[in-house]
């Protein structure tokens, strides 16, 4: 159990601010040492308050700004406020659907494998009798390495007459020259690299399953599939809409597998891909601006969907304590 | 009963190699690749027919993969350092102290967590091309803290949650003054929290791909990851594979050291993290 200092006795509450506890403001007038402790948090927080602020909240807000402008580098003598014309522009643009329906699928299709597999993982991972240090160790690799470094590992694999892969397809084969061979292949290094994380996300959920309860329902002659479904998955669900909450997010933002995979040719490109070509190879800061705030907007959304519709419990949240 | 159980084993020891080979092929392929000389380079197969050291010679002759590893190692520490001192601060305060505003604190973290990088991407080129930070070591250690903070704030305040605070004042009754209960008590007991948080930020900002390549142009603080995607080799009809994978290898060194010595405390970081809050 947490042990509290007294004065800390209200957790850091809920975020979404529908649980706010209202016996604070009921409170007399603060005591010097109140005062004192607010004054503290407040002067600890600051330095990593500031720094998110600044790094991302004034960037968005600027690129609000941009995108209402025709601002290209390589003509910046036509700068000009131009009001949601860029929007109509990328709106309209077949390559940004492409590329929009392209990363919806990726990150449908990866997060689906992931979970599935995340799961079995973690069931191994909690339940294995043998080697359980060993194959927990060797499972956080791919979610330590370099994605960049992994996506190479794919590349070469899958790159005729080098890889092992390639070839075992048999000669003249070059899967990563078409669009749908390479969509597989970027889902695999996906699938690969992220589902440790998964499973250790799922595993923090199978550890909150009381050992008690799964032997209740298996002397009541529940099944191991019964057991999975009816005692676990119960459970584990608030540990699993995180997971898959974080999961979809970042799988949105895929964007290392990718450029080293595919470089976003054969229309295997992601809007995080097009965002980037366009900063770099086109310098135009207004469209850009524009998909990024697109994109923010779609994060936004799938965040409040997972949030209000299958009722994520907000991560931050107290649980109470337990482990 | 005993052969049940034998079958047990052997089922989850099966089970387990199967995830073993899974994880460790890709890395096991990189590995040979970086030490196939340039003639088995292409003979696709995943052992090394002939072994050399000579890919490896080759990148650390390289100013290019020096400097790189150089901006690489300089940067993951910095900022982890600096995130981690900012987060344990953060996380000391919000899982000790009543003020107002730590709801928004832990909230704006937790849309930190979730915010697309690349919407930083266009407005953070255009910011830093104008503060004269664009290409340098702080153009990018600024946005590896920012995204580094939440992780640290969560994993560190759910470990702060778990130390027993009132040693603390059992210490200062016993006798010792507020500086030795915290050097002698405090700091021993928050040191593995600060100390895997550490890692888990390394491995974040050792990790990243996308700032790193927006937000450099030049060998002046472009990291190995972005450095990777311009390996040509040192002509343009050199294959740079090998290079490639040596160098992929030489970062990967760092994480398998991680994992291998820290691996308890890298999987209770992430759940703590990640599930608590």
């Amino acid at each position: 159990m947490t042990v509290q200092n007294p004065s800390a006795a209200t957790e850091p509450g809920v975020v979404d601010g529908h649980e706010v506890v209202s016996h604070r403001k009921s409170r007399p007038a603060l005591s010097e040492g109140k005062r004192a402790e607010r004054r503290l948090g407040l002067w600890l927080c600051a330095p990593a308050f500031i720094v998110m602020i600044a790094v991302t909240g004034y960037p968005i807000v600027y690129s609000i700004w941009l995108s209402l402008q025709r601002y290209d580098l390589r003509f910046p003598a036509q700068h000009e406020f131009i009001g949601f014309a860029n929007y109509a522009a990328v709106l309209t643009n077949s390559y940004w659907w492409t590329s929009f329906g392209i990363t919806m699928f990726l990150t449908v299709v990866s997060v689906a494998i992931e979970f599935v597999l995340g799961m079995a993982l973690a069931l191994l991972l909690h339940r294995t009798l043998v080697g359980r240090g060993l194959v927990r160790t060797v499972a956080l690799i791919p979610y330590g390495i370099v994605t960049v470094v992994a996506a190479f590992s794919w590349y070469f694999a899958w790159t005729p007459k080098t890889g092992y892969l390639a070839n075992a397809l048999g000669s003249g084969a070059a899967p990563l020259t078409d669009q749908w061979p390479s969509l597989f292949i970027i889902i695999l290094a996906e699938v690969w690299k992220t589902t440790p994380f998964m499973a250790l996300l799922l595993m923090a959920g199978l550890a909150l399953v009381p050992e008690d309860l799964l032997k209740a329902a298996s002397m009541d002659g529940a099944s191991a599939w019964q057991r999975f479904t009816k005692v676990m998955l119960p459970v584990m669900k608030p540990a699993i809409l995180v997971a898959l909450l974080f999961r979809t997010l970042d799988a949105f933002r895929i964007f290392d597998n990718i450029y080293v995979l595919t470089s976003g040719a054969q229309d295997t490109g992601s809007v995080s891909m097009m965002t980037y070509d366009n900063l770099v190879k086109g310098l135009n800061l207004g469209i850009g601006s524009t998909m990024a705030v697109l994109i923010f907007i779609t994060v936004a959304i799938i965040a409040f969907l997972f949030i209000k519709v299958f009722g994520t419990a907000a991560p931050g949240s107290d649980d109470g304590g337990k482990r | 009963m005993a052969t049940a159980t034998t079958g047990r084993k052997v089922t989850w020891g099966v089970l387990d190699l199967l995830v073993i080979a899974f994880a460790l092929i890709p890395v096991l392929w990189i590995l040979s690749l970086s030490f196939k000389t340039k003639d088995t380079l292409t003979d696709g197969s995943f052992w090394p027919q002939q072994w050399t050291l000579k890919n490896y010679a080759d990148i650390f002759q390289t100013s290019e993969f020096l400097r790189a590893l150089v901006n690489s190692i300089g940067i993951a520490i910095i900022s982890t350092l600096i995130a981690v001192v900012f987060g344990t601060m953060a996380a000391y305060a919000i899982a000790r102290l009543e003020f107002p505003g730590k709801r928004l604190l832990v909230g704006l973290s937790l849309l930190i967590a979730m915010f697309p990088q690349v919407s930083l991407v266009t407005p953070l080129f255009n910011i830093e091309r104008g503060l004269g930070l664009f290409d340098t070591w702080p153009g990018l250690i600024l946005p590896y803290i920012t995204f580094a903070l939440p992780l640290s704030i969560y994993t560190l305040s759910a470990f702060f949650r778990e130390i027993p605070w009132e040693l603390e004042k059992a210490a200062k009754m016993d006798g010792a003054t507020p500086a030795q209960a915290f050097r002698k008590v405090i700091a021993p007991l928050a040191a593995p929290g600060v100390f895997t948080t550490a890692i888990l930020v390394f491995i974040l900002c050792w990790n990243d791909f996308l700032f790193a390549i927006s937000l450099t142009s030049t060998t002046a603080s472009r990291t190995v990851p972005a450095a990777l995607s311009f390996f040509t080799g040192s002509s343009q009809f050199e294959d740079p594979t090998g290079q490639v994978s040596a160098a992929a290898v030489v970062i990967t060194i760092p994480i398998i050291i991680f994992v291998l010595f820290f691996q308890r405390r890298i999987v209770a970081g992430l759940t703590s993290g990640a599930v608590k809050g």
